[in-house]
């Protein structure tokens, strides 16, 4: 294959701008459609205000868009930023890249973040952020050449493969001169399987210099793949500068390095005795949250199932290649992202391939597993596969298989609606049919293929489905699929996923323990506290590059002894400190919160914006709060008859199971109620959910077109 | 009886260590903190630190992140 095959578009010259303090000073705007390709300049204000990563993705979006804009119009954008402190590789985990588009699941914003090269070597390229607008007419690559000052748009020949992990291959035989030159390459893509569903994902490459091939991480949520191959983009592709420590050009290298070096000895110290992070990654989590009742099983129906050992980190540790530096970015010694090399595949379109698998990861494990009731260790790792290489998100794919499962058993589908298939809880190889038919844009794969709440609907009018039924157990909160953890007995958590931007995405808030198990939430307002200072800290990890994982998930014993463990307080000075050493900007913790709750409230007024946002749209599927068939209600029979006496004063002995569930269900969504209320007001909204004008001045964020949305609805 | 978290009630019984209420309980997330009555128990003393009945036994999980 040569470059010769592909025909040039367009392109766009440029002087390589010295990195300044994590900032390129500019952004790259694409239009796939016009060839319009230009330079937009980042403004202190821009900096100032939205920070980066996140940030960045919003503000351009927010400039990008109409108040009517649709996921399926041009004029969507597919953006894609790190963030100042992206590309540092003396601390761990700092080379985060998050993406963000209307979203074609929610109809609103949409943000999702990814490990990989890409959005570093974007900006050591020379540009801090990415904006792809437009539709193009054929399949096209978009290609940033940071060596060579040019941006290029290519369009590709009708074989170019769409599915990533043979696209992967085929672009670096384009783009690459050399196999060292190998390592300076980064693509984001999609799949076949963006192209007809909208649970499309965005996979991030890496080169694996120790495999000598391809990796992927993905951008999961919320459907931009789906907006990705909507635009017919089948990549971007950026060449970048080899890697070096210096090359954000901090303003104070040495503090970064100081800081850097006392985190990489607390992992190398603790991890081998916390959580294995090194050797199992987030797979450890599988048997601890069976163990807390707080796995998905079966729609979530359970917490817990005696099937679990057979899935849990250990069967995993086994099966990961061990002794490999498995980082996503340079530097990061947590190391997690794992994988299982020389997968044969043994159905579909690649039967009989040796494939690298990349994971699986927990919320994988519990989605295309536990979820479904599969505790088959090959399946996992089969879909984990097809879903990234189709460019499928693992999660929107896992909880809807579980529903389309309980609506199978439950009579609401049948072989005669699923083109045949036998959707019963535990068959896999139904459910990797069902993901092949998305594949190939056929079949019961294309209704599925909406997502739950397209789902529900279509199940309504064409199948006669109980509506109450398939909306309490349709796991879906503003059309996103909710992630792998069962809520019912804890209201903060409730929150946590329903009280969210983009929807039940637990890296806004994840407040289980605190809540559920270490009662440290008993109060309303207690909650509420906990559903303002947790978004917004994990919100900050999106605007500056950051990962989450190296804040909480291997920490000093020492911590123990603070004042505020669940902070986890010595990270969080660590994150200030390599902050400052970036960006050279004295902050406080106080400014920290304050940084994210500009870019977390422009983003609940762009939602407003586009037609949603409000109260109503916090609204929760009643399964995440409490029990909506009887097995669910005999599984827990004990606790809960227990809750009816101490909450409610009741004798569930003089009671039905019907009236029962009915008393809770009172009690459950009443407390949902006043939940929204605490935080609310926490947060400086109305009782709607708006954020006043006062709190927009407050931020610092009172642009007129901002502050036009907000009093709308006053 | 002994109270967990100021709000599970388990049954006390003689002999009743740290480690063997942590396994009743299915407490198996490493990153603890255990307190009886308010005073800290270390995490090497769990298997000989014994629980005395109606205490207050407080059992924090330190993890803000899935």
């Amino acid at each position: 294959m040569s470059k010769s095959t592909l025909k040039m578009l367009a392109a766009f010259g440029y002087e390589v701008p010295t990195i300044d303090r994590g900032y390129a000073g500019q952004t790259l705007y694409v239009n796939v459609g016009s060839g319009t390709i230009t330079a937009k300049p980042v403004t202190e204000d821009m900096k100032t205000k939205f920070i980066g990563g996140r940030g960045f993705d919003l503000w351009l979006l927010w400039h990008g868009v109409k108040d009517g804009t649709k996921w399926n119009d041009p004029e969507n954008e597919v953006v894609i930023s790190s963030g100042p402190c992206g590309g540092t590789t003396q601390y761990p985990g700092s080379g985060k890249s998050i993406a963000a588009a209307i979203s074609p699941l929610t109809d609103v914003v949409i943000d999702s973040n990814a490990g990989g090269h890409f959005g570093p070597y974007l900006k050591f390229a020379g540009w801090d952020a990415i904006e792809v607008q437009g539709k193009a007419e054929r399949d096209v690559v978009v290609y940033i050449n940071g060596p060579g000052g040019q941006v290029q748009l290519w369009e590709v020949p009708e074989d170019c493969p769409t599915d990533t992990h043979v696209l992967g291959h085929w672009l670096l035989e384009q783009f690459a001169d050399d196999e060292q030159d190998k390592q300076q390459l980064a693509f984001v893509t999609a799949g076949t399987g963006s192209e007809h569903t909208l649970m499309g994902c965005l996979n991030f490459s890496l080169y694996d210099r120790k495999r000598q091939d391809l990796r992927y991480k993905q951008a999961g949520r919320g459907g931009i793949g789906t907006v990705f191959r909507h635009k017919k983009i089948k990549a971007l592709v950026v060449k970048g500068f080899p890697v070096k420590g210096n090359l954000n050009h901090p303003a104070d290298l040495e503090r970064i390095v100081r800081v850097g070096a006392d985190m990489q000895r607390e992992v190398a110290t603790w991890d081998p005795v916390q959580n294995r992070m090194r050797s199992r990654g987030t797979s450890y989590l599988v048997q601890i949250m069976d163990d807390y009742d707080l796995l998905p099983v079966m729609n979530y129906k359970f917490g817990s199932h005696p099937e679990t050992p057979k899935i849990n980190g250990d069967i995993w540790e086994a099966r990961y290649t061990q002794g490999l530096p498995d980082g996503c970015w340079y530097g990061c010694t947590v190391a997690c992202a794992h994988a299982v090399d020389n997968w044969k595949v043994r159905t579909g379109p690649y039967k009989g391939s040796c494939v690298i698998v990349d994971g699986p990861e927990y919320e994988t494990i519990a989605g295309v597993g536990s979820n479904c009731g599969i505790f088959e260790p090959w399946a996992i790792l089969e879909m984990n596969f097809y879903c990234d290489t189709y460019g499928i998100d693992t999660i929107s794919f896992g909880t809807g298989m579980a529903f389309a499962m309980e609506c199978y058993e439950a009579g609401i589908l049948d072989p005669e609606k699923t083109c045949g298939l036998e959707l019963n809880f535990g068959n896999a190889e139904a459910a990797l049919e069902v993901l092949h038919q998305m594949g190939r844009g056929e079949g019961f794969g294309l209704i599925f293929g909406l997502g739950i709440r397209k789902m529900k609907t279509y199940f309504i009018e064409h199948f006669g489905a109980d509506p109450q039924f398939v909306n309490d157990i349709g796991m879906e909160a503003k059309g996103l699929e909710y992630s792998e953890y069962l809520t019912k007995e804890s209201l903060a958590q409730q929150g946590g996923y329903g009280l969210t931007n983009k929807g039940p995405q637990h890296d806004e808030a994840w407040l289980i323990f605190m809540d559920q198990v270490n009662n440290e939430l008993p109060t309303f307002e207690d909650k509420a506290e906990a559903l303002h200072y947790f978004p917004m800290w994990r919100t900050w990890f999106g605007l500056c590059g950051f990962c989450k994982l190296p804040w909480n998930d291997v920490v000093d014993p020492k911590n123990k002894l603070s004042s505020e463990p669940q902070k986890i307080m010595h990270h969080v000075e660590n994150y200030r400190q390599i902050f400052i050493g970036v960006t050279g900007q004295e902050i406080t913790y106080d400014d920290i919160i304050t940084q994210s709750e500009r870019v977390y409230n422009l983003q609940r007024v762009f939602n407003i914006r586009l037609g949603h946002g409000l109260r109503d749209h916090d609204a929760i599927p009643y399964r995440s709060a409490g029990p909506v068939i009887e097995e669910e209600y005999h599984s827990r029979e004990e606790r809960y008859d227990q809750q009816l006496r101490e909450w409610l004063n009741l004798d569930p002995a003089a009671m039905t199971v019907a009236e029962k569930m009915a008393a809770h269900r009172q009690y459950r969504e009443d407390r949902y109620e006043g939940l929204i209320d605490a935080v609310y007001k926490r947060r400086g909204w109305t009782n709607n959910g708006v954020p006043t004008p006062e709190k927009l001045q407050a931020l610092g964020i009172d642009y007129p077109e901002v502050v036009e949305v907000v009093k709308r609805h006053l | 009886m002994i109270t967990i978290n100021k709000r599970q009630q388990v049954t006390w019984y003689a002999g009743m260590t740290v480690q063997a209420l942590l396994d009743a309980l299915k407490y198996s997330y490493p990153h603890i903190i255990v307190t009886i009555n308010g005073d800290l128990v270390k995490h090497d003393a769990y298997e000989q630190t014994t629980v005395p009945d109606e205490a207050d036994v407080r059992v924090i999980h330190l993890i803000a992140g899935g």
